[in-house]
């Protein structure tokens, strides 16, 4: 399989003089994928949300606030936020995934938390606990901003206080062409590329998740994060629609 | 919503339910979604009232098993995601995902559903093995229906993925136009009994009064190939068969609609 799209892309690599000015799907170098966001897909969560961005779909659904047990790992200060990231057994693009938890999928878990707690205020809910479960039906890259994302939509959802929207989506470098919205044939081209997801909150504009893998100068990468501004606006926008479709009062009626 | 258990049982005996339906009656919308995974190689999206199951397929080249060198195999798994209901908690199988897993493996499998000797590529070496993910989206009650039901729409999607013919390697990205090769199509309904009465298709209320269920696979000309008897009560001959007789019917109603939809 390698092999052969190595083939293609060494046939365009050709042609474009080693230089990535065409994205392989054809899209603009800050157009990001299709994406597509619904509120209240899961009707016995307390919020849920589903989010499409190309051909990565993930499901979220928020529980709680409920009390988390066991007790010791309860705050009387204030409630926990918890994560849970997986992947459907058929939603990698190779064999099976085992199901169960991974190294990875800990990981993931562990920086959505991060991702999404400095907008999270549960100091209203001490030994309490807000448990957010990611389901991935079919992924192409991107998951974890996916997640991200939709996991803001479900949590906004669910009524828990937050000072702001979350929004993520991945920004990086192919072949020195900084780009939004990787798809996973430029996140494996064979050039030089960086894979940045980012998580911004929409009003400040502030970082809550970065992590970056590949090779990139600091000048590119300060222009990568600059171009997640604009990147995680038009995510922000697929979110509030989905919400206001919800909770609008006109659909009500 | 918190029910009096009673009220269930004594609308039950008045043939009545809580949502207004018929006791033999199932929960409306019935929607089957096939190709709801790019990566699967074959899948469906189940929705039968508020219960969401989804089904996928993965196809992969295993030896086979030493007492059966010419056929390849099959497995089905299931996972209540604790996405899908409060009652759920991550970790490892419990009793009931198990039950589920196993009830809906042996309707396809008893039934000889899949031609196991077509799944064979080289016999003692290689052979194709189905391995099918069940993951419950939202239990609103009844999932042995809902779960089977993705089960088969997921089958009759799945298509071979491509083999290179040198290396032998399968490439997931790329589909043939082949199909499994199916012989049968069997569902199973489960019936319940409650406060002696026979109800199809309960919601999560429901399965907390029955005294005992019967789910029934049978396929498109009637044969029983799986049943499971659950619950705390015993059932009499007499009930058995009129329960086989209520989930024959209902799989011909439930087939009728897969075929609609699946067009």
């Amino acid at each position: 399989m390698k092999v052969a799209l190595r083939k293609v892309w060494t046939r365009s690599w050709v042609v474009n003089k080693m230089t990535y000015s065409k994205r392989l799907d054809e899209r603009k170098n800050d157009e990001l994928r299709p994406m597509d966001a619904k509120a209240g897909v899961i009707p016995n969560a307390d919020g849920s949300a589903y989010f499409r961005a190309g051909k990565t779909t993930a499901y979220v659904a928020v529980y709680g606030p409920r009390e988390l047990f066991p007790k010791f790992k309860q705050d009387p200060k204030k409630g926990l936020l918890r994560c849970h990231y997986a992947m459907m057994p058929f939603s990698g693009s190779g064999e099976r995934i085992r199901p169960g938890t991974s190294r990875r999928a800990q990981e993931i878990s562990m920086v959505m938390e991060q991702a999404l707690l400095p907008v999270i205020d549960l100091s209203e809910f001490p030994n309490s606990v807000v448990d957010v479960f990611v389901q991935l039906p079919q992924t192409d890259a991107g998951t974890r901003c996916a997640a991200i994302s939709a996991a803001a939509i479900a949590l906004a959802d669910a009524g828990i206080p937050m000072k702001d929207m979350i929004s993520s989506v991945a920004v990086g470098q192919v072949d020195g062409t900084i780009v939004a919205d990787l798809s996973y044939g430029e996140e494996s081209y064979p050039a030089v590329v960086s894979d940045i997801p980012v998580a911004m909150t929409h009003n400040t504009k502030q970082i809550t998740l970065l992590q970056m893998d590949g090779e990139i100068s600091k000048e590119d990468l300060v222009k990568a994060l600059d171009a997640a501004k604009s990147a995680t606006e038009k995510v922000y926008d697929v979110q509030m629609k989905a919400l206001k479709s919800k909770f609008s009062v006109e659909n009500k009626k | 919503m918190i029910v009096n258990q009673n009220t269930i049982k004594d609308l039950a005996s008045k043939q009545m339910r809580i949502d207004g339906r018929a006791l033999t009656e199932y929960r409306k919308p019935i929607l089957v979604e096939t190709n709801i995974s790019w990566t699967a190689e074959g899948s469906a999206r189940v929705q039968v009232g508020e219960t969401v199951v989804m089904a996928g397929v993965k196809l992969s080249l295993e030896k086979p098993y030493n007492d059966t060198p010419d056929e390849g195999g099959i497995m089905i798994n299931a996972e209540l995601t604790p996405l899908s209901s409060a009652e759920y908690e991550s970790g490892p199988p419990g009793i009931k995902a198990i039950e589920l897993s196993r009830v809906t493996d042996r309707g396809i499998r008893e039934a000889k559903a899949i031609d196991m000797k077509k799944l064979c590529v080289e016999p003692g070496e290689k052979a194709w093995f189905v391995i099918i993910d069940i993951v419950t989206i939202n239990d609103a009650g009844n999932l042995f229906d809902v779960a089977g039901l993705a089960t088969l729409a997921a089958l009759k999607s799945a298509r071979f993925p491509v083999v290179d013919t040198e290396t032998g390697a399968i490439d997931y990205k790329k589909k043939t136009d082949q199909p499994l090769p199916l012989t049968k199509e069997p569902l199973p309904v489960t019936v319940y009994k409650i406060n002696g009465n026979l109800v199809i298709d309960p919601t999560v209320e429901e399965e907390q009064v029955y005294e005992a269920r019967l789910t029934v696979a049978t396929d498109d000309k009637g044969t029983i190939s799986a049943m499971q008897k659950g619950g705390t009560e015993s059932l009499s001959i007499d009930e058995i068969s009129m329960m086989i007789d209520l989930a024959q019917e209902k799989a011909t109603f439930l087939r009728g609609e897969l075929d609609k939809q699946l067009q």
